[in-house]
């Protein structure tokens, strides 16, 4: 293992599981630690828990802040509530898609508001160096409209629990009854467990999986402790351990984008569909004059689902052709554990997206039978939350 | 039955092969994955196998196996033509129009074999044997 890649506190738990660890975004991650397909089986039928210390967590506090994120999100901000989270992207002046993000607003122990944003790992340097390009001192320190900027991701942990046993495996380990917490919803807690040594952390009902569950921000030193304490509540309904290989599987199967394939600086929010996450009256942030524009244009392309025929699996950068004709190409292809079939995440031309649409992907010379099908490839049944 | 790892001769990409007299002088082998490759893939999916008949060459591919991450290619050891293929790896099960790749996955050196080849002399490739070819692992492990 490359010994300048970044760990998180649990690299050594991965490492001592046998996990097998990667670079990923410079980062020293588990991709698997037993294999894909079971971790992603035990996510959907019961409980799993993954390590996403490597995710960038910023955080904005001070008068002003509410107002910088504004004009850095596309998103609407300052009519957040304490306890809202919001999905949101950055873009650049071209109104290309610089990042996406989670934007959270909590309140912390002394009841002063900070949003948290959560960015990814391969593009947390990008961001902050963006930030601080729109965020000088003299911007800053304006007095009455100070906004105070702060890297946490090196001093938070991040664990992800999902799946459908995720509540009944934290409740015992949080002071808030998280049976009524909704969607997109998170606050501060208190861990109801001695290793926490009185600590407390965040924990939101948020997730990149399509099921049930929640996302934690707890402080590095106590990660160990907590993430063993997560292990041991969630023993008796089959908890496992999942690694970044099934948590890529998982959000596919979800119809979820990732920045690298769905997205990137060369796509506008509209072609990733994600239009809704663009609110474009209001406040001026980078972009937003160039997606007022590109809005009235129509579009080049369209993210569509694949669902092949054939059990040969899709990659990124296959080409998705109709009756021969070059029309797009795959930004994520994966076998569905789930539906038990390769799946794929294309973007087209919008004249051949409409669901049922017939296409071919060209696997590596060979084209194989490809259908348009509509977001997500798998859906929760909610009546289970 | 299963042969023994230990006896069977190995490719840099993790190809083994066993060589077998058959009568009136026609040297045949028996092509499989190692043991080694299939625990680094994990979760196959797919894997893909000539027709009989097919000329192999030594170094060449020849089918593909695919897992959730990734695809690899097959490659021959040696020079030859396909006399035979498992017709259990690429045989989707009725009821769930399923390829199930459990042989290959759980018994590599036995029913999870892939092809075998009527050996022509001529190319091969360079083949280590089992104490060499592990070693190899080890340290790219």
């Amino acid at each position: 293992m490359d010994p300048t890649l970044l760990r998180t506190p649990l690299f050594d738990w991965h490492v001592a599981q046998g996990a097998r660890m990667v670079d990923f975004a410079g980062w020293a991650m588990p991709v698997q630690y037993t294999s894909i397909i079971h971790e992603h089986t035990v996510t959907r039928s019961a409980v799993a828990i993954t390590d996403i210390s490597h995710m960038g967590r910023l955080r904005f506090e001070g008068p002003g802040a509410a107002v910088f994120l504004a004009e850095m999100l596309t998103r609407r901000v300052a009519d957040m509530e304490l306890g809202q989270i919001r999905y949101s992207l950055m873009t650049n002046d071209q109104g290309g898609i610089l990042e996406d993000v989670l934007v959270g607003y909590y309140h912390d122990s002394y009841g002063q508001p900070f949003y948290v944003v959560v960015v990814n790992a391969g593009n947390r340097q990008k961001i902050v160096d963006w930030i601080n390009v729109h965020l000088p001192r003299e911007r800053a320190e304006v007095p009455g409209r100070e906004v105070i900027f702060t890297d946490l991701s090196r001093l938070w942990a991040m664990f992800a629990i999902q799946g459908p046993k995720s509540v009944e495996v934290m409740q015992p380990l949080v002071n808030i009854d998280l049976q009524w917490m909704r969607y997109y919803r998170g606050t501060r807690v208190q861990w109801l467990h001695p290793g926490a040594q009185r600590q407390g952390g965040i924990i939101s009902r948020t997730g990149y999986t399509g099921e049930d569950g929640f996302e934690l921000s707890v402080g590095a030193e106590i990660a160990p402790a907590i993430w063993q304490a997560i292990l041991d509540q969630g023993k008796p309904f089959g908890i496992v351990p999942c690694g970044l290989g099934a948590r890529d599987t998982l959000r596919m199967e979800a119809g979820m984008p990732l920045y690298g394939h769905e997205l990137s600086e060369q796509i506008n929010p509209f072609e990733a569909g994600l239009g809704f996450a663009c609110h474009l009256v209001g406040y001026d942030f980078p972009g937003r004059d160039a997606l007022l524009r590109i809005q009235k244009e129509p579009l080049r392309r369209v993210r569509i689902g694949l669902e092949m025929s054939g059990q040969r699996v899709p990659r990124q950068g296959y080409p998705i052709l109709s009756s021969g004709q070059l029309v797009g190409e795959v930004t994520s292809g994966t076998f569905s554990p789930t539906l038990k079939k390769p799946i794929a995440i294309g973007s087209v031309a919008p004249a051949v997206s409409k669901p049922g649409t017939e296409l071919q992907v060209d696997l590596r010379g060979r084209a194989e039978p490809a259908r348009v099908i509509e977001f997500p490839f798998y859906q929760r049944d909610r009546r289970r939350v | 039955m299963s042969l023994d790892p230990k006896l069977l001769q190995y490719t840099s990409t993790h190809e083994w092969i066993h060589f077998a007299d058959r009568p009136g002088g026609v040297m045949t082998a028996t092509v499989g994955l190692s043991d080694f490759a299939i625990h680094a893939m994990t979760d196959l999916v797919h894997i893909d196998l000539p027709e009989p008949g097919r000329g192999v060459q030594a170094g060449k591919p020849f089918g593909e196996v695919e897992s959730v991450k990734a695809v690899s290619d097959l490659y021959s050891p040696v020079d030859g033509e396909i006399i035979e293929v498992n017709m259990a790896l690429i045989t989707p099960d009725p009821k769930t129009t399923f390829v199930n790749l459990d042989p290959l996955t759980h018994d590599p050196y036995g029913i999870g074999w892939l092809v075998k080849i009527r050996v022509k002399s001529g190319g091969q490739s360079e083949l280590f044997d089992y104490a060499t070819y592990k070693k190899q692992c080890d340290e790219a492990d």
